[in-house]
């Protein structure tokens, strides 16, 4: 029984509704912000190190005892995922405050974030499968209200289009939540994995996972599910987009994770082969993607894909080495999108277009921009020491020792054509002649690059450190691929 | 009676469906809130409905109706209302800004906009 896990929820929560109160005085709104945010990295960090030293911390809401109560359930891949939440959002939204206008600033721009954060760290904390549906309407309803906020035209086209498809995903989450309770008869994950280890995953089980994947992978957009998400994605501008490649994405790979090593793990034949296939397409969907297009925001969404693909092909493998690649790239990966899609947000103001045909020579005129690009381009490819490499190196190892060899090289492949894409950014809008653009304010500038560079700055350590940051992965790792001890963890009491 | 109450809900689906595919805006909305209920409908069957049995849990009670289905079925109608009350607004502002409910005609192409 503790309530710190509790509190990387709660803060946000907190802050986002005494925001509410300060709509027309956006410096104070900015100052809380960054005040509540830091306040639940140091949370976070402090829920680390506990579960670092004690292991898995639960918490059964209103005291009621697991499995009748609704259980938060904190192991090291949920505290670690939080953490980098809280982390990415706090650069966010400082870069928010020079680039995202003040018109929507006192539109409630703040509050949505936090309560979205409050969206995200619920649903990777919760024990409960009915609660986690209630965290993703939570984080959904804030980012229906990010992704329209401004409402000009290709926003409100684009957004009918994002909240249509999350809706009838929810409806998906409320049927497959229903077999399940009929099935196994309970909503707490510790106890339906249980439960299915007693019957054994008869057919049914294996039609609930693959509906479950279903309804995550619209969420996490795996082949062929992201049909959507390049529109709608490039519709808001570049913070918004930000926080969802980073953020929201990743919540439905972190769903369908941790269903895919707690309940469905007595077929492994079946459910993960599958994962493993549409894995392996949307590597190459993105792939594709990100070769297709002249458009940097196209460019890096479809990126998202192929890091999508990359995680869960780690994650399929249920080894220990793919397991770690998967959880070691995850957090890379929210870190250096995050980087990316603040970078091109500098980029696309200082040249006021996003197309790459219409840009060029930036080097001679933002030199550091470029230096800066180059590195995070450098980092997502995964080029050793920096943050990709060892995540993607785990990965191909674990698919090597299961044998896959198709789709190992399928992965390492991708690496070249993630290269190649990033490059071609490169070459394209900081080579060449100089293109004819507007002055900047210096200042505004500055206040952009700062949190562009703190995040590169925090990727090139997570890359450089990680004989550090290792043990804690290979902790998340450890709990994932053994349910008995996060089951033990929330039935003890 | 969970039987005729699974058909219910699956020819709610259908409908649901059918409004879904259309190309009408408004349509689509309808249908959006129409699954929604055919998924509450759904939540309750598979519960069990236990008939006229009372939904409390006592020592030794043998016949009792489930009651965690209703507690799941309000929190999903809570949200399904609200979402489908700021989809409702959204589709207004979206018909005002674009001149037309028409999804056919509200595709559009990233790059040339």
């Amino acid at each position: 029984m503790i309530n710190l896990l509790l509190f990387p929820i709660i803060i946000p929560f907190f802050f986002a509704i005494v925001l509410l109160f300060f709509k027309e005085q956006v410096r104070i709104q900015r100052i809380l912000t960054v005040i509540g945010l830091s306040a639940s990295i140091v949370a976070s960090f402090a829920l680390i190190m506990k579960v670092k030293q004690d292991g898995i911390q639960t918490l059964t809401l209103g005291s009621w005892p697991a499995p009748f109560g609704i259980s938060m359930v904190s192991d090291m891949f949920s505290a670690l995922l939080v953490t980098s939440t809280l982390v990415i959002t706090l650069f966010v939204s400082i870069y928010s405050f020079s680039s995202i206008g003040e018109e929507r600033e006192r539109f409630f721009y703040y509050p949505a974030i936090l309560f979205m954060i409050t969206g995200v760290n619920g649903a990777f904390t919760t024990g409960d499968i009915f609660n986690m549906f209630v965290f993703f309407e939570v984080l959904l309803i804030a980012s229906y209200l990010l992704i329209v906020l401004g409402g000009e035209k290709r926003q409100l086209r684009e957004s009918i289009k994002y909240i249509l498809v999350n809706v009838i995903s929810s409806a998906f989450f409320v049927i497959t939540i229903a077999y399940l309770y009929s099935v196994v008869g309970t909503l707490n994950m510790a106890d339906i994995g249980q439960k299915i280890a007693e019957i054994g995953q008869p057919g049914i089980i294996s039609v609930i996972g693959i509906m479950l994947l279903l309804v995550f992978g619209i969420k996490a957009g795996i082949f062929p599910l992201y049909f959507w998400m390049p529109g709608s994605y490039a519709a808001p501008p570049v913070p918004i987009l930000a926080l969802f490649g980073a953020l929201l994405t990743k919540v439905g790979v972190y769903a369908i994770t941790r269903t895919y090593t707690l309940f469905f793990v007595h077929d492994l034949a079946f459910t993960h082969t599958i994962l493993m296939v549409l894995a392996l397409l949307t590597i190459v969907a993105g792939c594709i993607g990100a070769l297709a297009y002249f458009d940097l925001k196209q460019i890096i969404i479809y990126n998202i894909l192929i890091a999508i693909g990359v995680i869960l092909f780690g994650v399929s493998q249920m080894n220990e080495a793919g397991m770690q690649g998967a959880i070691f790239y995850l957090i890379h990966d929210m870190l250096i999108k995050g980087a990316l899609f603040l970078i091109i947000g500098i980029m696309i103001v200082v040249t006021g277009t996003s197309n790459l045909r219409e840009m060029g020579g930036l080097i001679k005129t933002h030199a550091s921009l470029g230096w800066l690009f180059l590195i995070a381009a450098f980092g997502l490819a995964g080029i050793p020491p920096l943050s990709g490499f060892v995540g993607k190196l785990l990965i191909v190892q674990g698919g090597f020792e299961n044998g896959q060899l198709f789709g190992t090289i399928v992965i390492l492949a991708s690496s070249l054509v993630v290269l190649l894409s990033v490059i071609r950014i490169f070459v394209y809008a900081f080579w060449g002649e100089p293109v004819p653009i507007q002055p900047t304010n210096r200042k505004t500038y500055k206040q952009m690059m700062f949190p562009a560079v703190m995040l590169v700055a925090l990727s090139v350590l997570y890359g450089v450190g990680t004989e550090w940051i290792f043990p804690y992965v290979s902790d998340a790792a450890h709990v994932l691929l053994d349910p008995s001890s996060y089951i033990n963890a929330v039935l003890k009491e | 009676m969970e039987l005729l109450m699974a058909i219910v809900a699956g020819l709610i689906f259908t409908a649901a469906i059918y409004l879904i595919l259309s190309r009408s805006l408004i349509k689509v909305i309808l249908g959006t809130g129409l699954l929604s209920h055919g998924a509450h409908l759904f939540i309750l069957t598979m519960g069990g409905l236990g008939g006229s049995s009372p939904p409390v849990l006592a020592d030794g009670a043998t016949n009792f109706a489930d009651p965690l289905p209703q507690a799941l079925i309000l929190t999903a109608i809570v949200i399904s209302f609200g979402v489908t009350a700021f989809i409702l607004v959204l589709a207004y502002r979206t018909y005002a800004v674009h001149k037309t409910d028409d999804l056919n005609s509200m595709k559009g192409n990233d790059e040339h906009d």
